[in-house]
Parts: structure tokens; sequence; C-alpha cells
């Protein structure tokens, strides 16, 4: 962050604004509280300046050309140089005295042409549209355009679904070669595959011979174009955008933790986009975490409730588990998909049943560098945090098949866990007693006493910690099945009856009682959690060996990387 | 006393007996001034330049010596210097007689400009039209490198340097420096955005890079030879040195030609130089410095005062051939490409044909010139196919106007300064087209214009 002292003033429509030097005007206009239209401008990408509606008057405090000195007017101030044609403001930075108009004559007319030019070739087909809604020139045409064509000549004619890979078609018509993509593919993605081909206002935008635009951040560029040129197509004529409902959650992908928005209309969710976080993820996500939705509307999502395979009451499936779990020696597999709040509850439960041992299973991948990192759990950290364990998982559950071939262990409550992957065999399966609570039918869930149906990260509130420590929270997109419970409240109603106590499973409530007793987490409030998440002292942990490297906005200290 | 042609540049060019040969050239003294810069100082041969006051023969008309002043020295970065030899501007045919009649002239002006600035490689962009040209520099390239003209340890001066031929695909844009210089990088000639990318700082790979035109570097040899306290005493002051004119259109001798700048006037160029107008035709328009500078209206004054305070009043005729002057008749000397248009001349059909060269050239890159150009060309080109409207003159404008200085590289007036010229002169036949139209027989049904390209 700058020091107040690195602070330059500029002057944006004669208000004065303190920015670091080296700003970018539009950012600095903009904390000034001026909108300056633009479209092949983006925060994180290159600046290449192509569609000129960032257009302003441009001035400098006159200096002489021979001395030096400041060239002063007959009021004693220092004489403004404005510039004879108007300048770009995405390429002008920051520079001590500078002036921008945004608001005389000049700009308007600048952006009223620029304006009547984009819309000339464009097919104007916003009733079908994708973008409509939240398309860059329908928003700045009714700001800023004229209102009607003069425009009698027949326009470009281009293709309207070229498709760049698998998951983005592309309508060329709609395109303003503003180059966002393809900037996005070179300077983010590293995956250099889209360019223009043909000239002037025949270009078109295409992948280069032989490739596709199929990375795993495809979809960031969908996501940047200003217009609807690139689509989404999963999300193709789906639905409007302004009836969708958008929801602040976080990408459970992996331990990165992207910020994300769901959109949901009625109940079900239509997309995921990423939210910008710029100590996270920036503006981007990966194609792979959009289509995690899909789990609610699974085939395999459990509905209801069931007691040896067959389908109970919510009720007596949860009394059926506590008389498992007061008859036998029980262990507890916990889930790093699992919230902070449900990690914290079933840590209580554990205690409150002696259980023998408390696990969890380790998915590891492969790191990309960008925003999937190698773990693919969102918040194995926060179960550090919570105490729920103390070192990290491993991917199998070699000790406690061990002690189930012992029979030390009779009872296991699995949360969101499919035993059978990670380790156990159906022999051992059919030795114990299984308590799953989780969402989707796997082979677990087949073999297992008590199967009680709780909520995916769409339809809860709660948060996680991430790679960097930072606490990030979600909220409910959509409700869940009627007869699922959330997760919380499952464990803390166990908990309760195991205890006859009456245990709290709010978010807000299970945060007194964190704030209170994790000294990293002293003083925390769950409401308080800033959208952007806030960063916790993880310093504690630094000396276990975490199987992340390098992430967009991480990098794995150097001691910890050496003893991994 | 009739007009006298003064070459410099040209002066071999055409005589009988010279060839593109390197023994020719030599005969005739070449590469002298080469050997003879190589003694001196660079700073001192950069200060000639400067003293010369050579201005830039491409179009813009900018001062040679400053452009190499304001080459990053201090980035300890290597100095490139270009050659300019993209010569498309319509009208404009003068570096190609240079590069095919004299190419060791350029290959000479190009060291001797390398050694000036202390260039570590040097490059001949050429258009993709040209390929006699380029093959003729290459020929001519390995004849100066056997001698060692080029290439390493030049005439033992400890100074290395060599010339790379590069040809073009063929787009107007690669003439625009920065678009040539991300051209020669192998990619799309998008002009880059100054600031930041001025190529004096940030030009070839990031590096300084000088792009001069053919003519400017054949000059420079020539400001060496003669030094340049004498070039600046040829031509006019701020005028100074030859200027090579390409003549077309209507007149009885187009071609190129040599004079001093200022020596004479368009009317002498015409009349006398050029053999006239064709029998029993009148002036009509001019352009004077390539298809993108604005047209002169015959019967238009031109009133004003001169630099050093001289009160002239011109008609068309009158107007002397050099930088400045064109400046205050109001349109500019561009890159000496002058195209004669007399009294048969539909200046309708005239721009049609302009904007259709300006609409198929706009590389698309940024929005105004590239909308706008096709824009136009669709306009003018229904208004010549019989279906004008009396409003398409305003419209036109309107949309030059709405490029004009908005765009990210010249290219943005050289497309709007024709048809906001043609129009404002010659509105009285914009508007005669549309009233011909609604007659009758141009109204029966016609399938809409479709654009040339």
């Amino acid at each position: 962050m700058a020091d107040q002292n690195d602070l330059i003033t500029v002057f944006v429509d004669d208000k004065e604004v303190a920015v670091p030097k080296g700003t970018n005007m539009i950012e600095a206009a903009f904390q000034a509280g001026v909108e300056i239209p633009h479209y092949c401008y983006h925060p994180k990408l290159s600046v290449v300046g192509n569609c000129r509606m960032c257009l302003v008057e441009l001035g400098m405090p006159m200096r002489d050309r021979a001395t030096g000195e400041p060239v002063l007017d007959e009021g004693g101030q220092q004489k403004i140089g404005w510039m004879p044609r108007p300048a770009i403001a995405c390429a002008t930075n920051a520079a001590p005295g500078l002036r921008i108009r945004t608001n005389t004559q000049v700009v308007k007319d600048c952006r009223n042409g620029v304006m009547e030019f984009l819309l000339i070739n464009h097919p104007l087909d916003c009733p079908i549209c994708d973008q409509a809604g939240e398309c860059g020139l329908q928003e700045f045409a009714i700001d800023h355009g004229r209102g009607y064509s003069r425009f009698v000549e027949n326009k470009v004619v281009k293709p309207k679904r070229t498709v760049l890979g698998p998951r983005v078609t592309l309508d060329d018509e709609r395109c303003i070669l503003c180059s966002r993509c393809i900037r996005f593919s070179k300077e983010i993605a590293n995956d250099d595959v889209l360019g223009f081909v043909d000239r002037g206002s025949y270009s078109t935008l295409t992948c280069h011979p032989g490739k596709k635009l199929e990375n795993n951040y495809s979809l960031n560029t969908v996501d940047i174009c200003p217009v609807g040129a690139l689509t989404s197509t999963d999300f193709r004529f789906k639905m409007r955008v302004w009836f969708l409902k958008e929801t602040r959650s976080v990408c459970t992908e992996s331990s990165v933790g992207a910020n994300t928005l769901v959109g949901s209309r009625e109940g079900k969710i239509y997309r995921i986009t990423p939210r910008r976080n710029d100590a996270v993820n920036d503006t981007w996500m990966t194609d792979s975490g959009r289509v995690l939705y899909k789990q609610v509307d699974s085939d395999d999502r459990l509905h209801g409730a069931s007691i040896k395979g067959e389908p109970v009451e919510t009720e007596t499936a949860l009394n059926r588990a506590v008389e498992i779990l007061r008859g036998g020696q029980a262990a507890i597999v916990g889930s790093g998909q699992a919230s902070v709040e449900e990690q914290a509850l079933l840590k209580k439960l554990a205690e409150a049943v002696k259980a023998v041992s408390v696990n969890l299973v380790a998915h590891l991948g492969e790191e990309d560098g960008l925003l999937l990192s190698a773990d693919r759990t969102p918040n194995i950290r926060g179960a550090l945090v919570t105490g729920l364990i103390e070192s990290l998982p491993a991917e199998k559950l070699d000790g406690l098949a061990e002690a189930i071939d012992a029979g030390k262990v009779t009872t296991v409550l699995t949360h969101r866990e499919d035993l059978r992957a990670a380790g156990l065999t159906d022999a051992q399966l059919g030795k114990i007693s299984v308590i799953y609570l989780g969402t989707l039918a796997n082979d677990t869930t087949r073999k297992a006493t008590v199967v009680i149906p709780t909520l995916t990260v769409f339809e809860k509130a709660g948060s996680f910690v991430n790679q960097q420590f930072r606490l990030q929270t979600f909220e409910p997109a959509v409700p869940g099945p009627s007869a699922a419970l959330n997760d919380a409240a499952a464990l803390a109603k166990i908990t309760s009856l195991l205890t006859d106590g009456d245990i709290p499973s709010q978010p807000t409530a299970v945060w007194k009682e964190l704030a209170g007793t994790v000294p990293v987490l002293e003083g925390i409030a769950f409401n308080k959690i800033p959208a952007d998440g806030l960063a916790l002292d993880g310093s504690a942990w630094a000396g276990l060996s975490f199987p992340e490297k390098k992430s967009l906005h991480f990098e794995a200290a150097q001691e910890a990387a050496t003893t991994a | 006393m009739p007009v006298q042609e003064r070459r410099i540049i040209l002066k071999h060019v055409d005589q009988p007996d010279y060839t593109t040969d390197l023994d020719c050239y030599l005969r005739h003294g070449g590469y002298e001034v080469l050997r003879k810069a190589l003694q001196s100082k660079p700073e001192e041969l950069c200060q000639e330049v400067m003293k010369s006051g050579l201005r830039g023969r491409g179009g813009a008309g900018f001062s040679s010596g400053m452009k190499w002043n304001f080459l990053d020295r201090k980035s300890g970065k290597p100095i490139y210097l270009i050659c300019n030899a993209d010569e498309s501007e319509p009208g404009t045919f003068k570096d190609r007689q240079i590069i095919h009649k004299d190419p060791h002239q350029l290959i000479e002006g190009i060291m001797v400009s390398c050694f000036a600035i202390q260039a570590k490689q040097a490059y001949i962009y050429i258009r993709g039209e040209f390929p006699l040209g380029a093959r003729l520099l290459e020929k001519a390239l390995d004849e100066a490198r056997a001698k060692n003209f080029v290439g390493d340890n030049i005439l033992g001066s400890g100074y290395s340097c060599d010339i790379v031929v590069h040809r073009g695909a063929g787009a107007y844009i690669c003439g625009e420096e920065t678009g040539l210089i991300e051209s020669l990088e192998g990619k799309r000639p998008y002009p880059r955005i100054k600031p930041p990318f001025f190529p004096a700082v940030l030009g070839l790979y990031q590096c300084p890079t000088a792009v001069n035109n053919v003519e400017t570097l054949c000059n420079v040899k020539h400001v060496i030879d003669m030094g340049g306290e004498a070039f600046s005493k040829i031509g006019k002051p701020n005028n100074t040195g030859t200027r090579i004119l390409s003549v077309s259109g209507h007149v009885m001798k187009p071609g190129y030609y040599e004079f001093e700048c200022g020596a004479i006037t368009m009317g002498q160029l015409i009349d006398e130089v050029c053999g006239g107008l064709r029998p029993g035709r009148e002036l009509k328009a001019i352009i004077p410095g390539g298809s993108s500078m604005k047209v002169l209206k015959a019967g238009e004054r031109y009133k004003g005062k001169t630099k050093d305070g001289k009160e002239f009043e011109w008609g068309i005729r009158d107007i002397p051939l050099d930088f400045d002057s064109m400046l205050t008749a109001g349109s500019m000397a561009g890159s000496g490409g002058i195209i004669v248009m007399d009294d048969s001349t539909d200046m309708v059909e005239a721009l049609a044909n302009v904007n259709a060269f300006y609409a198929h050239e706009s590389c698309g890159q940024c929005t105004p010139c590239r909308e706008g150009s096709l824009w136009m060309n669709k306009i003018s080109s229904r208004m010549s196919h019989g279906q004008a409207r009396r409003e398409d003159a305003d419209l036109l404008e309107s949309v030059a106007g709405q490029i004009a200085g908005r765009t990210i590289c010249a290219f943005g007036e050289a497309c709007a300064w024709p048809t906001q010229s043609f129009v404002d002169k010659f509105r009285d036949e914009f508007l005669a087209k549309a009233d011909k139209s609604a007659t009758p027989e141009a109204t029966e049904p016609k399938r809409a214009a479709v654009p040339l390209i």
C-alpha cells in the first residue's frame, strides 16, 4: 500500500483527488466519483487504448521549456496547458497536478461518436442476447448515445456461432474488437490462442490455426467480454441476467478459495461468476469451479434420510445415530469441504462421544500456478484453526483401517467423506456401523447404517480458511431439498442429544464461542467478517508441510517449501 | 526563364549509362561519403543533420535532427534504424524510383545514418508490392557487404552494422512507424499508443529506434557530403533541400521531378514542368501531398501572413511547393504526391475512390477509424451509384469529424481529411448528385450500392 506521503494530487473535473503516482486515470476518476466509460480497459490486463471510449481532455501545469520554472497567470496560479486533442484516460497515468475534464462538449462529442461507430455494425439483437442487462454497449448507449441511427447501409455480416472451444461460443457480429479476451488468454491464462484475422471493420476474432480456447480459464473471457460476443455455452440462452439473484460465495474447488457470485432464480442456480478480490483471485476463476453448482441437482443427490437403505424421517435417523454412537467405540471422519463452523461443531461431537480418533482425508491434485492449488478442499486450514485436527491429513485412512481390523472401532461417523474412496474396504465397512452425513450418494452411503442428507455450499452460510489463512464467508443462494438438514444443525443436534444439552448451530452463535476460545480467532464476529475476507495469523502452523506451492497471489514460504 | 529541376537525390537516375551495379555507383563517387563519415564523430554527424534543417520526407515533415535527438541513448539498449520503404500513399511513387534505380545511394544513406546514431542494426521495411525493389536491394546489399561497406568492422573503422531487407505483406498501415515496428516484430501491424510507445524510446523490441523515410535517408548522405550549413542554403529557410514530387492525374507529362523546396509554384509545376493540362480542360482540384491530404480547389484564394510576416494572397497556381506554404494554404505537402484533377472529374466519384482505399486499409484496431472509414466508403459509394441523398453531405462531414483526432495513429486524419475537404469545398456537387438521383430515371429500383471492397 502506498504511504500517505507517496500520494499526489490530480484533478478530475476540478475535483481534487489524492492517488498514488502512476495510478491509471480511469481509476483516479473513479476515486473522485466520476465514471469514465470504457470497453477495452480492464484493471488486470495491459492497456491497449483501442476502444476510444475513455477520451477526455487532458491538461498539465505549464512549465517554461528553457528554465523549468512554472508559468503563472495573472492571478499567480500555475497555467494549465490543455492538450489540443482529447487523450485516452486509460493510457494516462497520474502525475502531480494533472487535470482531466470529463464533462465538456468535446468529451461528450467523442463518446457520442464512438458509441455511434460501435453500434452501426452491431446487430442490435439485444432481445436474444445473453449479455443484455449487463452489457457495456447498452449501458453507455443510454448514457452517451444519440438515441437514433443515421446508418442506412447494410451492416457487416459475420459468423454468429463460432465454437471457440468446449465451453465458449462466439457471436462475431456483436464483437467490438476490444481485444480483452486476447490479452487475457495471453497474459493471464498463458495460453495464446486467440487473435484477429482480416482488416478494418471486417476484423474477426478467431483461434489461431489448429488451436482451441480450451484452457481451464476460458470462461473468464466470457466474463470480461464487455458485449455479448463471447458466450458461455453452458449459460447461453438459459436465463435473462436481470432475473438472477447474485449471492456471495467461495469456490470449493481448491484451497485457493476464489471469491464467487452465484446467480440463481427461483431456487435454481444458473451460473457462477468470479467476484473481484485483489488478494485472492483478482477477477478470475477456473472453468472447473463454475460447474460445481451442478451437484445441487445431481442425480446422486441424497433427498431423504435412511436407515440401512430404508427411507425414514430425519428425526428417526438422528435418534438412531445417537443410539449407535452411545453404544460403541466411535471414530470420526471430518472433511476439508466442511465449513469452519461445522468443523467446530464436529469437534464438540467428537469430544462428546470420546472419539477413538478424528481423521480428515486429503484430496490432492496437480497445481496450475493460478487458481487451482494442490489441495482440492477449501478448508483444511479451518480444521487446523478450530483444533479439529493438529497435523495434515493423509489421502488414505490407514490408521482407521487398522483400528477397525483390531476391533478398536465399532462405529464411524463420517461427514461428507466417502470412506471407500478413502481406502476402507467393503469388509471393513461391514464390521462397523457407519453414520454418514453428506449430500451425494456413494459407495459409503450404500453400506451405511444411517444416512442423513445435508446441504451443499450453495444452500447454507459459513466460512472457509483458504491457503493464505484468509477467512472468507459464503451465503446461501438457494434452499436445499426439504428433507436435508443443515450440516451444522445436524451435528449440533446429535451432540445435543448425546449430552442432553442445547448446542446452537447458527454461525453467529458458533463464532461467539470460537472467538472466545481460539486465540487466532479472538474478537471475530461472523457478521463482521468483510466480504473480501479477513487475514488470520497462520504462523502457528508454519511448520506443517502444506501441499500448495504457488498460486496467483500465494507463494509457499521458503522453509515449508524445502521441507515439503 | 524556364524552370529547372535541381536533382540531388535523383542526380544520376535516368542517365543512359547509369545502372544499379555497385561498380557504376562507385564510378560516380559512391560510398565516399560513408568513408568520410566514418572518420568523423557520430555526434558531429547528428549535429550536421540538425544544422541542415532536414525535414522528414515521409509525410509529416518532422525535423530529422530532432527525431534522432530524441533517441534514448542513456538506456544502454541497442539502437535500431529502420528505413521506411513502405511507400503506400496513393499518388506517391518517389521512393520506388530511388530503390529501383539507385539502391546503393539508399544503402549509403542508411549506413551514414546508422553510424551517426550508432545503430546496432538496420532494417529496410519494403512494401510487399515492391518485389523487384526488394530483390534489387538484396543484390545491392550483397555487393556492398562484399566490399565491406556494410557488415562487420566497416572499412576498418571498428564500427559494425548490418542491414536486413524485410518485405511487408501489403498493408498501408505498415507505413505508420509503430505499425511498421509491430509488423517487423512479427505481429499484426497495430499502431502502438503514444505515449508511452514513442519509437525513439520504446521502439523495435522495446529499444530506441529511428524510423526514417527512404528519401530522408538519401538526403542524410548529401547533408554529410556538403555539410549541414551548405545543405540548409538549398531551398528556403525551414524548408531545406530538395523534394521529389510525384505528379499524377490529368497532366500531359505525369512523373517524378526533383526541385529545391519552394523554388517553383504549383502553377509552374503543372503548366511548365508537366506540360499543362489536357487540351481544352480547366484545372478543378489538386491533392497536394498524397491522397490523405486536404484537397485544394481551383479558384480558391489563400490569404495570410507567412512566418516572416509577409502578407500574401495566392491562387492555387501561386502556392510555392514547400512544407510551410502548403500548410498556410490549409493543406500539407505530405509525401510529395501531387494528384491533379481537371474539370472532367466527378468529385463524388473521386472521393468514393479515396474512401474505398481507406476503408480497405484501416487496420481495425481502434473504433473511430475502423467503423468510420467503412461507413464513409459506403456512403460515398452509394452516392456514386445513383442513390445519393441531400443529407449525405452533412453526414459525411459529421462522420469524418468523429474520426479525426480521436484515433491511435494518424490514419484517422488520413481517412477523414479527404472527406472533410471534398465535401466542404465541393458541397454543391454532392448536393447535385442527390438532386440527380431524385429524377425518375435514377430512382428506379436498384441494388443497394455494394462497396468496392
